[in-house]
């Protein structure tokens, strides 16, 4: 039986002990006309591990290897080794939530040192210790503006297009019983970006929070200081969305206009978590000091023991739903400890200046590429707006089957954007970051031509 | 020493960082930062020095018995690692295009969507929510639609057991429900009359889980879901418990409409020290058309993704992709690894361990909460009398269980138990393990006739004693500031 | 053994009422309702000058291991409320009928109360309770 020790003589020697004869006698409560039974039509015989082993290699292989520049939402970054040899450790990988603080200083001092880092690089007097992903940590900060904004009554949360549309789906799926109205805001097809001007016939409606994203989902850089300000002077709380590595080298939201944003969140992927097809990853959440009752998931602090010993425990849970049940702030019990180590480590590895090389890597390399594909007959560049590590690229042949010949030859181009915006034609959302070399870039170039040409019939 | 306190100023890691220098051109300076972050300035040989002494710092299963009720903390098999940590998973970008690269991925998760249909009975599944609490609100929220596509908005509340978890309350107000709750009887079953008398025209549903989290098999099932059934209600099954009935019994035959399963609990995921876990909902019939996207297809050609074109009713994403992949995976290989034979035996060994460690406890003279109950995969002790006596409680018992090299039970759960232990032992522990937290029991309760003070100052063999929480609430300390 | 003062009226959800010689009453939180919510860390306190009805959730006390509603035991405008508990929450278990007090109430005209109960009645009570 896999996993499952008990010998023969133990199984007769614990029966005993309870009374019964069989192991069967334990379902006894249960009402036989509820019983059911496995059958290997739906659950296939057990394979050792060696058998699935080999299953697993099959089908891992068939996914390939190709050389992808897609972003939107999820980077390639150079991962060292140290992080998940670290992070597998069993201590960490099956260690669960600290709630007996005592024995779990390893993991509650490293959430301390992570909360540390989250609020500095998020420019945040306070971070929390995750929550699942970045789309629903954005959803978190929507509940949790709504209920920190005691000045606003209406619920109306500005949502601007260039916020990543996946993400604006998730927020709609979780806010959406709860009285919440998310108002679109239109962005400037030129530029790529909000223009703060179109904020002001909005001067004096009532709106609970405004969500502004940087680098927003074009890889296009919003004008942060402008719109902070418009949001302050008319009594909306600012919810900063950012990509953690871009904030090495942007300004943080916690340096945003006059007073800094309310709260900041993300998804915390590309400190050092693995694509691994979309997950698990982790989204952060960060705030000023006087929010930090309405925050929610877990939050470690720093106390002392009865010598006066400075030790780390799980505090302010009486927000959580373990304790506050129906007023709970949010219903998350988890937080996704693992992903958080892996980041934690991450972060030490590289230091401030490690990540702002990373950063600005990813910049320079992205910036080399669009030059090379803009030379190409046919590719242009969508917006005049500055970018980070992606663009928008607009091509004049039909987007689809051109990322289906590419596909072939195992160059992952770039995400279509065409479904969620139209306006945009024949686009693709490309994105270089620090682990592409010159040759790679080249191959992108070459390909492309080559596949444009063809297409073209020539 | 916090890794802070570690660091030097510039020194740097080369080996782990781009060549070239920092420059980033063509960002005007608007939209530059100011101040530096607060990152650790260490070498290697520190980051691994300090973050391997931290992990030594913590209890976990692959070093203690850890019989936290409610948590199924099984042994995480490590194939499960290796195998989901094949270069062609981990480096897959999930937007790749899953028709010439993701048809790998998608067969092991469209199989694991199969099993799962068939383990709780249910006609669908979709693997998207990110955690147990996830899951419950795609739950909850799929009742909700369900109720509105008939028009029918009088259903206002959700009937909730008062021993419920606190995630399932919390769940019903996010989803703009009322929560009504449903006492529970002197045995352990939920109160048949008490909710005869809660249902009505208003009653949106019922939260429940089976075994209870009291531990115990809630016998009238059938009736509960034909009471709230016929009022106009749903059922929802938490799968917190799924371990203790697993292959024996299938929610969707118990009456229940929509499930959640915790796979970090019955289908041994790693816990990480609080997360990820992975919550993927399961339906009857009635509420196909809403399970949250993206979900597997499958046809001739192959694997697919079914979103918002097939599945025009459902209730939405709940995240940026496709949710815990890397976790579903490690379910998926556990699962396979278990097949048909091993599924059934899950159940089995994990109620004989909890039923033959609830034995043993209650003839050492623990007072067992429903005596005359079989334990499910868990049971409840309740030290009230230790309390009286001694003058310990419950929490006093758990640091001292600490130092004798057992991560306590779960404590102060349900809350209708004064002074309980949630005791899960889970199937994958041998019997002396389980003889040796039952001598470490009534070494405790020893301690506690003689030297109370033993367990009232426990922990005192940890790296920390006994930690100051008001302290920590009051004076709240949660970033480091130089 | 929990502290019952004769002088002041209770609710059943463990608050007393103090009758002042102005008109207006005080409330808090028993001696009894402090030992079990154990070490308080943070109050919300409620806003004065606002309205209350009976039986509204007025505010909230939280301690390390829950955090409690307070139901107002009377309809009526809040006059005071006791500031120091922002810096000093602990004074709700060190002192729960003095230096612990929440808030005071103007109660309004002909408006509905709880039924308070005496000293005797609360005390059994609580001794039914555990």
């Amino acid at each position: 039986m896999p996993f499952i020790p008990h010998t023969p003589e133990e199984v007769r020697e614990m029966l005993e002990v309870i009374g019964v004869e069989r192991i069967e006698d334990l379902f006894s409560e249960i009402p036989t006309e509820l019983r059911s039974s496995i059958t290997s039509k739906k659950i296939p015989p057990a394979m050792n591990e060696m058998e699935i082993g080999r299953l697993m290699r099959e089908r891992a292989a068939r996914d390939g290897n190709p050389l992808c520049f897609i972003g939107a939402g999820a980077y390639e970054h150079h991962i060292p080794a140290a992080v998940w040899e670290l992070a597998t450790r069993g201590e960490y990988y099956t260690a669960y939530t600290p709630y007996q603080a005592e024995a779990s200083q390893g993991i509650l001092q490293l959430l301390y040192e992570f909360q540390t880092m989250m609020a500095s690089l998020t420019g945040m007097e306070l971070s929390n210790a995750s929550l699942y992903d970045g789309a629903s940590a954005l959803a978190e900060a929507v509940l949790m503006a709504v209920r920190a904004n005691r000045k606003s009554k209406s619920r109306r949360v500005l949502m601007p297009l260039t916020v990543h549309p996946v993400y604006r789906k998730v927020v709609r799926t979780i806010v959406r019983h709860q009285g919440i109205e998310l108002v679109e805001l239109p962005y400037c097809t030129a530029c790529g970006n909000i223009v703060p001007d179109s904020l002001a016939s909005l001067s004096g409606e009532d709106f609970t929070a405004l969500v502004v994203p940087q680098p927003n989902f074009f890889g296009v850089l919003e004008e942060v200081d402008q719109l902070a300000d418009w949001a302050h002077a008319n009594g909306v709380l600012v919810i900063g969305l950012i990509n953690p590595t871009a904030a090495a080298v942007l300004a943080p939201p916690g340096e945003w206009g006059e007073q800094g944003a309310d709260i900041a969140c993300g998804e915390g992927q590309p400190l050092g978590i693995p694509l691994a097809s979309g997950g698990p990853y982790f989204g952060f959440l960060c705030c000023r000091e006087q929010l930090v009752r309405q925050m929610p998931g877990r939050i470690v602090g720093r106390t002392v023991d009865l010598d006066g010993k400075p030790g780390y425990t799980l505090t302010l849970q009486a927000r959580e739903q373990h304790i506050r049940r129906s007023k709970a702030t949010s219903n998350i019990c988890t937080n996704q400890g693992l992903m958080t180590t892996a980041a934690t480590i991450y972060l030490s590895l590289l230091g401030p200046e490690g990540l702002e090389r990373v950063a600005a890597a990813c910049h320079d390399n992205t910036r080399q590429l669009l030059e090379k594909l803009t030379a190409i007959e046919g590719v242009e560049l969508q917006f005049d707006g500055e970018f980070f590590h992606e663009a928008v690229l607009r091509f004049d042949v039909p987007v689809e089957p051109l990322l289906k010949r590419l596909a072939r030859q195992q160059l992952l181009a770039g995400y279509p954007i065409a479904e969620e915006y139209p306006e945009l034609g024949d686009a693709l959302l490309v994105c270089c970051t620090e682990t592409k070399s010159e040759a790679d870039r080249e191959r992108f170039a070459g390909l492309l031509r080559e596949a444009m040409a063809e297409m073209r019939g020539s | 020493m916090l890794i802070f306190e570690r660091s030097s100023k510039n020194r740097r890691n080369p080996v782990q960082s781009p060549r070239s220098e920092a420059v980033a051109t063509g960002i005007p300076e608007r939209f530059r930062r100011r101040s530096r972050p607060l990152l650790p300035e260490v070498s290697e040989l520190q980051v691994v020095r300090h973050y391997t002494r931290l992990s030594q710092q913590n209890y976990a299963i692959d070093t203690h018995f850890y019989p936290l009720g409610s948590c199924t903390m099984k042994y995480n098999p490590r194939g499960c690692n290796t195998l989901t940590s094949l270069p062609g998973f981990l480096a897959r970008h999930p937007m790749a295009p899953v028709e010439s690269h993701g048809q790998g991925v998608l067969a092991c998760l469209f199989e694991l969507q199969e099993m799962l249909k068939e383990l709780t009975g249910m006609q669908g599944v979709s693997l998207t929510p990110m955690a147990g609490a996830q899951g419950e609100f795609a739950g909850v929220a799929m009742i909700r639609a369900y109720h509105e596509s008939r028009g029918d908005t009088m259903r206002t509340e959700v009937l909730v057991p008062d021993a419920a978890h606190g995630t399932n309350p919390a769940t019903a107000i996010m989803c703009g429900y009322r929560v009504r709750e449903i006492p529970t009887d002197a045995e352990g079953d939920v109160d048949i009359e008490a909710l005869r008398q809660a249902v009505g025209p208003q009653t949106a549903g019922i939260m429940l889980t089976n075994p209870s989290t009291l531990g115990v098999f809630e016998r009238r099932i059938r009736e509960i879901a034909d009471i709230v059934h016929e009022a106009g209600g749903l059922l929802y099954y938490d799968g917190a418990n799924l371990n203790a009935i697993l292959g024996k019994v299938r929610p969707g035959d118990m009456g229940f409409d929509v499930v959640h399963l915790n796979l970090h609990k019955t289908f041994a995921t790693p816990h990480g020290g609080g997360g990820p876990g992975a919550g993927p909902v399961g339906v009857g019939e009635r509420l196909l058309p809403f399970l949250p996207i993206p979900m597997v297809g499958q046809n001739e050609n192959g694997y697919f993704w079914l979103t918002e074109e097939a599945c025009p009713q459902t209730i939405g994403r709940l995240s940026a992709h496709m949710g815990n992949t890397g976790i579903l995976l490690r379910a998926y290989v556990y699962m396979r690894m278990l097949g048909t034979q091993g599924m059934g035996r899950i159940a089995e060994y994990a109620t004989l361990n909890a039923n033959y460690l609830m034995k043993r406890l209650s003839e050492s003279g623990f007072e067992v909460a429903f005596p005359g109950r079989r334990a499910s995969h868990e049971f409840i002790l309740t030290l009230r009398h230790e309390a009286k006596q001694y003058g310990v409680n419950a929490m006093d018992f758990a640091k001292r269980l600490l130092d004798y090299g057992y991560h306590a039970p779960t404590t102060y759960f349900p809350l209708l138990v004064p002074e309980c232990f949630l005791i899960e032992p889970t199937e994958t522990e041998d019997k002396a393990t389980l003889d040796g937290f039952v001598e470490a029991m009534c070494a405790i309760r020893r301690e506690a006739q003689s030297e109370p003070e033993r367990l009232k100052k426990a922990p005192h063999t940890l790296p920390v004693r006994r930690l100051d929480d008001a302290r920590a609430a009051r004076q709240l300390d949660a970033v480091w500031k130089g | 053994m929990s502290n019952v003062p004769e002088e002041l009226l209770y609710t059943k959800t463990h608050e007393w009422v103090r009758q002042n010689e102005d008109g207006t009453v005080t409330v808090g939180i028993t001696d009894h309702a402090q030992d079990l919510l154990g070490d308080m860390v943070y109050v919300e306190l409620p806003e004065p000058g606002n309205s209350l009805a009976v039986g509204d959730e007025c505010m909230v006390v939280e301690s390390v291991k829950a955090a409690s509603d307070i139901y107002c035991p009377l309809s009526g405008e809040v006059v005071e409320v006791n500031i120091a508990l922002a810096d000093t929450p602990e004074l709700i278990n060190q002192d729960p009928y003095g230096e612990g007090w929440l808030f005071t109430l103007q109660p309004a005209e002909g408006g509905e109360r709880e039924e308070l109960m005496e000293a005797d009645a609360y005390q059994e009570l609580i001794e039914s309770e555990s």
